[in-house]
């Protein structure tokens, strides 16, 4: 089976950059200290001690010091709505508010409107994608079609026509004879199945987490058990049929422990967990039941956000995902138990992860960007690095500037993040994606072209 | 006190002010022209979005008592039903310049939400299973008028607590009288974490005769569906009070409907320890109160005028 490229963009014009004296952090490649980095034709040409390297003419400059510079951020859970939610957001905001978030690849879930169940809607899709994206961006095609649990996709000739791997995220492949029949077949055209752990009949008609909150507010309580149930089961198949799995959005104590379990028993799985359910927790809801902060999994308890940073630094989680999940704001500008699950994340990921976890000393810088940036290895994407050669995925970031979410409106076509209101410290100022300038915040100037 | 949301907007000394008024308005109801001029020219708008039979005339009756106009907007047949958004219907009816409504949903939080809508007080009359703050004054009224004081009562709430907002209410008003307040029901009806609101939690009635109150709660026949419990059968003969269950000395309540001899017996309801009346007509009296807190010896809501109406021209 040929490959097709994993990832599609718009044709961008391949950036020639100096960017001067931004303190470099990628952990991967071993940098941490003040460099020079020259791009050009979009590669990564020269590296060197600040005010060694020289603009070539034509280049365009850019004042670094006092500034860090990354790796791009890669992330491998997002909800780009098309098709057929363009009302939520299309494929030019998306990748508009995944520039501005620093993420120089994303990953687009298929439960749209048709679902990405067939070859034909994945086609278009990417054909859509060459024109509009302003970043790379990878497809997921479900695991059943039309989300239903009942029939597999034709997996094999999605997979030929370029789906990264595949996933029912928003459902779980709820029948385990079923999950079993999806990796058996794994073996003949490969694609890691992505997962969203929840059994249905224990979240019942759940809206948030069970536990104190829900108690009080009347509301109806998704367990925890609801997750780390799915996830033993589907790591205990996956163990048994040899499967690779991923499992999206870890959100409890249990299914942090569930994971750690089935990693150590040599099951083929990686997981993935979100910044929000890094800083927030369900003692938020109650301020104003403020639909924002509205999503499955839900927001939990202390308890398990520590279990989760737990996670993130012993290595049980892989990577940050930020399940980036727009809404339109007439459909969550209802009650609590009426609004669609989902927040927005993609401009939000670094920022928070920065404010609430390592500026207080929780987690290390490194770690963060090593998390931010490692999503994409899951589906056998190259990881960005800074190191010549390679092609220029960079987040140019100033730690030091102070914003509140939302002051300036969002990339995003939507503005329901749970963040919103909250100041943050640490703000993305340009990407660049696969060689090109992908993102540029809008007051942030460049020293001039040389 | 700007809204009735939920009893946390209430301190015991917020709570006494109301009870104390609303004793004061007993008065007018045994006049023969029922009716004060306390708010006169005031609108009172009625939003239900679920069935009521006492809260709705109560609040209509203690609304017009007042002298206040009253505008009874129920959700079905109107524009609901045509799929307007809460918000919209809210801004829509906020146009009547109404000094007050009152709403009851089905959603939890839905009385907030409209209270950052319009300009107008409002005052939640049940949102889903969170809380029915004027039934847990209306409650505490009646326990005070037959117990004096709660300070140190033993109240039993026993029941379907999980789908209860009366529930919710009343352990946070019984607790900020004093009073200690036990809930008691299957496992299966209430919720984890329950013990967070202040209260301690029984499964059995083993040790109901500690009580001094008993507080049934409605259990709706749907519950048997999603296997809440097996059978109201088999709930009734757990939980149900009766005349054996029940001792002489101590008060029953409930919030109503009764379903006879599910919750309670028949011989229960109409034994001389029941205040179930008494709880009904304390309706009225209370809700006048809350309806004078929130606007008596308040001016109209301070309203900017709709740039969109054009200022009325003096020739």
């Amino acid at each position: 089976m040929s490959a097709p490229d994993r990832l599609v963009c718009r044709p961008q014009e391949p950036a020639e950059l100096l960017i001067r004296g931004a303190h470099v952090l990628d952990p991967r490649a071993g940098l941490d200290a003040p460099h020079d980095v020259l791009v050009r034709a979009g590669e990564i040409a020269e590296l060197g001690d600040p005010g060694t390297l020289e603009a070539p003419a034509g280049a365009e400059v850019i004042d670094g010091a006092g500034r860090h510079l990354f790796p791009g951020f890669v992330d491998p859970h997002v909800h780009l709505r098309t098709p057929g939610q363009e009302h939520k957001e299309d494929l030019d905001s998306g990748t508009r508010s995944a520039a501005a978030g620093g993420f120089v690849a994303v990953v687009a879930m298929p439960n749209t409107d048709p679902t990405v169940d067939c070859a034909p809607v994945l086609r278009s899709l990417r054909e859509a994608a060459r024109r509009e994206a302003r970043v790379p961006v990878g497809f997921l095609a479900s695991v059943t079609r039309g989300l239903q649990g009942d029939a597999l996709t034709e997996m094999a000739e999605l997979r030929g026509d370029g789906a990264l791997g595949f996933t029912d995220d928003g459902k779980p492949v709820y029948r385990a004879a079923m999950l079993r029949r999806a990796l058996q077949y794994q073996r003949l055209c490969g694609g890691v199945l992505a997962l969203h752990e929840e059994d249905p009949s224990l979240s019942g008609n759940g809206v948030m987490h069970e536990g104190e909150v829900s108690a009080r507010l009347g509301l109806g309580g998704i367990p925890s058990i609801s997750e780390s149930t799915m996830i033993a089961r589907d790591a205990a198949i996956a163990g048994y049929e040899g499967g690779r799995i991923h499992i999206q959005h870890l959100s409890a104590r249990e299914s942090v422990a569930a994971v750690a379990e089935a990693k150590a028993r040599g099951v083929r799985i990686t997981a993935e967990a979100s910044p929000h359910h890094l800083t927030l927790t369900d003692a938020a809801v109650p301020v104003a039941l403020d639909t924002r902060l509205k999503m499955n999994p839900p927001l939990r308890s202390e308890d398990d956000r520590q279990a989760i940073i737990g996670g993130l630094l012993d290595g049980t989680i892989d990577c940050v995902a930020t399940d980036h999940a727009p809404h339109a704001r007439e459909e969550k500008e209802v009650p609590w138990e009426e609004a669609p699950m989902g927040t927005t994340g993609l401009e939000t990921a670094f920022a928070a992860l920065y404010t609430e976890l390592v500026l207080p000393g929780v987690l290390g810088l490194g770690l963060v960007v090593e998390k931010l940036t490692a999503g994409g290895a899951l589906f056998d994407l190259p990881v960005p690095q800074i190191a010549v050669g390679r092609p220029a995925d960079l987040c140019l970031a100033d730690l030091a500037a102070e914003w509140e979410v939302g002051e300036a409106g969002y990339e995003s076509r939507s503005e329901n993040c749970c963040f919103a209101g909250r100041r943050l410290r640490g703000r993305v100022l340009a990407t660049v994606a696969a060689g090109a300038v992908a993102y540029r915040q809008r007051t942030f100037s460049v020293v001039g072209a040389a | 006190m700007r809204h009735l949301l939920s009893i946390e907007d209430l301190d015991r000394a917020g709570i006494e002010r109301i009870l104390d008024r609303a004793k004061s308005f007993t008065e007018v109801s045994e006049r023969e022209v029922k009716k004060v001029p306390a708010l006169r020219g005031r609108r009172v708008l009625n939003l239900f979005y679920e069935a009521s039979t006492r809260t709705r005339s109560s609040f209509e009756l203690a609304a017009k008592t007042l002298s206040a106009e009253v505008i009874n907007f129920a959700a079905g047949g109107s524009s609901v039903e045509k799929g307007e958004s809460l918000k919209d219907t809210v801004q829509t009816l906020s146009a009547y310049r109404p000094d007050l409504i009152v709403i009851r949903t089905p959603h939890v939080g839905a009385a907030a939400l409209v209270a950052g809508w319009t300009d107008a007080a409002v005052v939640n009359a049940g949102d889903g299973k969170h809380e029915h703050p004027t039934q847990a004054l209306l409650d505490v009224y009646t326990l005070r008028e037959r117990l004096g004081s709660l300070d140190g009562a033993k109240i039993w709430i026993v029941g379907d607590v999980t789908h209860s907002r009366v529930a919710r209410s009343n352990v946070l008003a019984f607790t900020k009288l004093g009073a200690a307040v036990t809930v008691c029901g299957p496992p299966t009806l209430i919720p984890r974490g329950f013990e967070a609101l202040g209260c301690s939690v029984e499964y059995t009635l083993d040790r109901l005769g500690e009580a001094d109150v008993v507080y049934a709660l409605r259990m709706q026949r749907e519950r048997m569906t999603d296997s809440f419990v097996p059978s109201l059968r088999e709930y009734a003969a757990v939980y149900q009070i009766d005349g054996r269950r029940l001792g002489a000395r101590q008060v029953l309540m409930h919030p109503g409907p009764v379903n006879r001899g599910v919750e309670l017996a028949a011989e229960v309801i109409d034994s001389p320890q029941a205040v179930i009346g008494q709880q009904v007509a304390a309706g009225v009296v209370v809700r006048m109160a809350v309806l004078y807190e929130l606007l008596a010896g308040r001016g109209a809501p301070d309203r900017r005028p709709d740039p969109s109406i054009p200022a009325p021209q003096l020739a």
